[in-house]
């Protein structure tokens, strides 16, 4: 077995005096897919935000990459350079045109020349089907096409791990599907992803594994048919019969 | 012919109650016309009263015939719908028409049939309206102050210097562009500096040197008001990022300076800046009294910006930061491009409110002893040869004021379009 590149151990996280993440342990290995799911309100997201620190955790370690994440600002940076992240209200620059929301961090952040950044930027566009979009404004754009084009400009950082945070949920039904057709693409071509998501055909489709978590604890892991074939904990079961 | 009802005009006899409305219009304003530019009353047969209240009588009563609704005739409905919808607002409409009308004569008599402008002495304004002569004995102090005639070319030179630097965006080449923000922020400024500090000022390259307190006039707004614009608006965006830090230190810093400054009148201000300022310096240490004014009024608006400012920091959505942070933008990249971008985007009306209270602001610096434009007309009225016509000084103050003011205005409005990229 390799190493984890994601290895969070004995996380707890309390926002004021509510715990929201208790005992969280957690090992992804490279290339696996994993899919967070559970009720809202029980940690899912504050639990990928922490893996980027966008929350803090106040006890035990999580290591990405071999990087250890504590205050120290230069291993944060450099981490979410590496890490990159997919919000559900898609968070584009709306003052930047698509294709300076994909070059944006790359150029800057990077270091790499605008005319690598830009070309860089359509192959992404291009595997998302929105390169015809490239001159204009998110507010131009459909949901499904911003949250593709949020999919692509993560993907211009050239990662090593993806953060999908609810990706379809504020999505029309219809845009769903293409949204997640990206992400099935990105699936198959072998990046690390960890996704909190309600939608378990999709979870079906690429997952390697399952956790369901319940008032901020990790109440079940398993391998994706193990989960929904024959789930342990009765709070599963019941989830399961509520969604499906 | 349809039946009429004159309570109830209805589109069938549409022609008649058309007419009729409007001929009964006519009559109203024609008659307040008369009275108010020839003076005439022509309906001077009826008793007093009456004949007072008759064109507002008529008015509302040809109002009404022609309130028809979807009469089918385009500017009938738009004058219906907009200024026409009951009998309150007929009155009204025909209230402010009637002021309107009254109100012109004695402003044109004032303003130009009765005005003088010809000749050098208060002797020749002899007529009832402005005397616009005093203005253009004047013109020069109020433009130049106390400035010596002969070396005004140098401030002319200046300003058309500085005019024409300002339009360095305009040449379209790639080259350029890119420093642009560069020329304006830091570069622009200096040479303003440098040009208003060695050709106005003087004293080096044989320039004769004028102190700072012959300057004055518009020309002495201009250069208070450019400088203090300039400086105001980085302290007060550094203030803004400042108040909203996670480290204590800054943000208490911040909130005591913003405060502090908030919280005292500009005249005090202004005041302290050149009377007790200088006690607290060394003895050998001089800073001119105009360089004190521009620091202290720069510093005063700058907690002005900071707050505006702050409110579109506020109103950006947490996401924008989140994604600016997951890209690997560290606080400054994620500010210089992300934040700040959307941030003065959302507050131009507000940035340009505060420039706007700042230029009009300008004349407080009298208390120091400085005479811009309204400084040097206070002087000017109280002239001996020309007593008696602040009226005329304020009234061109004003207009002054306004097309400045306006212009700035008008710039902010373009820059809300130029930037409008959502929805």
């Amino acid at each position: 077995m390799s190493e984890p590149i994601i290895k969070i151990e004995g996380m707890n996280k309390w926002f004021g005096d509510f715990q929201v993440l208790k005992n969280i342990d957690l090992a992804v290995e490279k290339n696996k897919k994993i899919v967070v799911c559970g009720p809202s309100g029980s940690g899912k997201s504050t639990l990928i935000r922490c893996i980027n620190r966008l929350e803090e955790h106040q006890k035990g370690t999580i290591i990405v990459d071999g990087t250890e994440l504590t205050e120290n600002t230069k291993n944060i940076e450099a981490i979410r350079a590496e890490v990159g992240m997919v919000f559900q209200q898609f968070n584009l620059f709306p003052h930047l045109s698509i294709l300076d929301n994909c070059t944006l961090a790359p150029i800057w952040v990077k270091k790499m020349p605008k005319k690598a950044a830009e070309e860089l930027a359509m192959k992404q566009l291009e595997q998302v089907q929105i390169a015809d979009q490239a001159q204009k404004f998110p507010g131009q754009l459909s949901g499904g096409q911003q949250q593709r084009c949020a999919i692509a400009r993560a993907l211009c950082m050239e990662p090593k791990i993806m953060l999908f945070d609810e990706p379809t949920s504020a999505l029309d039904p219809e845009m769903i599907k293409e949204v997640l057709d990206a992400m099935v693409n990105l699936a198959k071509a072998g990046m690390t992803m960890i996704v909190v998501t309600h939608e378990m055909g999709f979870a079906k489709e690429v997952a390697d594994e399952v956790i369901f978590m319940d008032e901020g604890m990790i109440v079940e892991k398993a391998e994706t048919k193990e989960f929904f074939a024959n789930p342990k904990s009765d709070r599963t079961k019941l989830f399961l019969s509520q969604i499906l | 012919m349809n039946k009429l009802n004159f309570l109830r005009p209805d589109i069938k006899n549409l022609n008649t109650y058309l007419y009729s409305g409007i001929f009964l219009i006519s009559i109203a304003i024609l008659d307040v016309i008369s009275n108010s530019f020839f003076n005439t009353n022509i309906t001077s047969f009826l008793p007093n009263f009456i004949s007072f209240l008759l064109p507002l009588v008529l008015g509302t009563v040809g109002l009404h015939f022609i309130r028809i609704e979807f009469s089918g005739i385009k500017n009938l409905d738009l004058l219906n719908k907009n200024i026409n919808t009951n009998t309150f607002n007929a009155v009204l409409t025909l209230l402010i028409t009637f002021a309107v009308i009254k109100s012109i004569p004695p402003f044109l008599s004032w303003f130009i049939i009765d005005a003088t402008i010809s000749g050098d002495t208060k002797e020749a304004c002899t007529g009832t309206g402005a005397c616009w002569t005093y203005i253009k004995i004047w013109l020069n102090r109020f433009i130049y102050g106390m400035y010596p005639n002969e070396l005004q070319w140098r401030i002319n030179l200046s300003f058309i210097a500085l005019i024409g630097l300002a339009f360095v965006g305009l040449i379209p080449s790639d080259k350029i562009k890119k420093f642009l923000t560069l020329y304006y922020v830091v570069i622009y400024p200096i040479i303003a500096f440098v040009l208003i500090y060695y050709l106005i000022s003087g004293g080096a390259f044989g320039l004769e040197w004028v102190e700072t307190g012959a300057w004055g006039g518009l020309s002495l707004t201009f250069i208070v008001s450019f400088f203090c614009l300039i400086f105001c608006f980085p302290v007060g965006m550094f203030l803004a990022l400042g108040r909203r830090s996670d480290l204590p230190t800054v943000r208490y810093i911040s909130v005591g300076f913003i405060e502090f400054w908030r919280g005292v009148p500009l005249i005090t201000v202004l005041f302290m800046s050149s009377v007790m300022f200088p006690m607290f310096l060394p003895e050998d240490f001089f800073m001119d009294k105009l360089v004190r004014v521009i620091i202290a009024i720069s510093l005063f608006e700058a907690a002005y910006v900071a707050e505006v400012i702050r409110g579109g920091l506020q109103a950006l959505p947490r996401g924008q930061y989140d994604a600016a942070k997951s890209l690997g933008m560290g606080y400054w990249k994620m500010h210089i491009f992300v934040i700040l971008p959307q941030a003065l985007k959302l507050v131009i009306p507000g940035i340009a409110n505060t420039f706007l209270a700042l230029v009009k602001d300008t004349p407080l610096i009298f208390v120091v002893g400085l005479l811009e434009i309204v400084g040097m007309l206070n002087l000017a009225k109280t002239n001996p040869k020309w007593l008696g016509y602040a009226m005329e000084g304020y009234v061109f103050a004003a207009i002054i004021f306004w097309i400045i003011c306006y212009a700035m205005s008008k710039y902010s409005y373009n820059l809300e379009i130029k930037y409008k990229t959502d929805r």
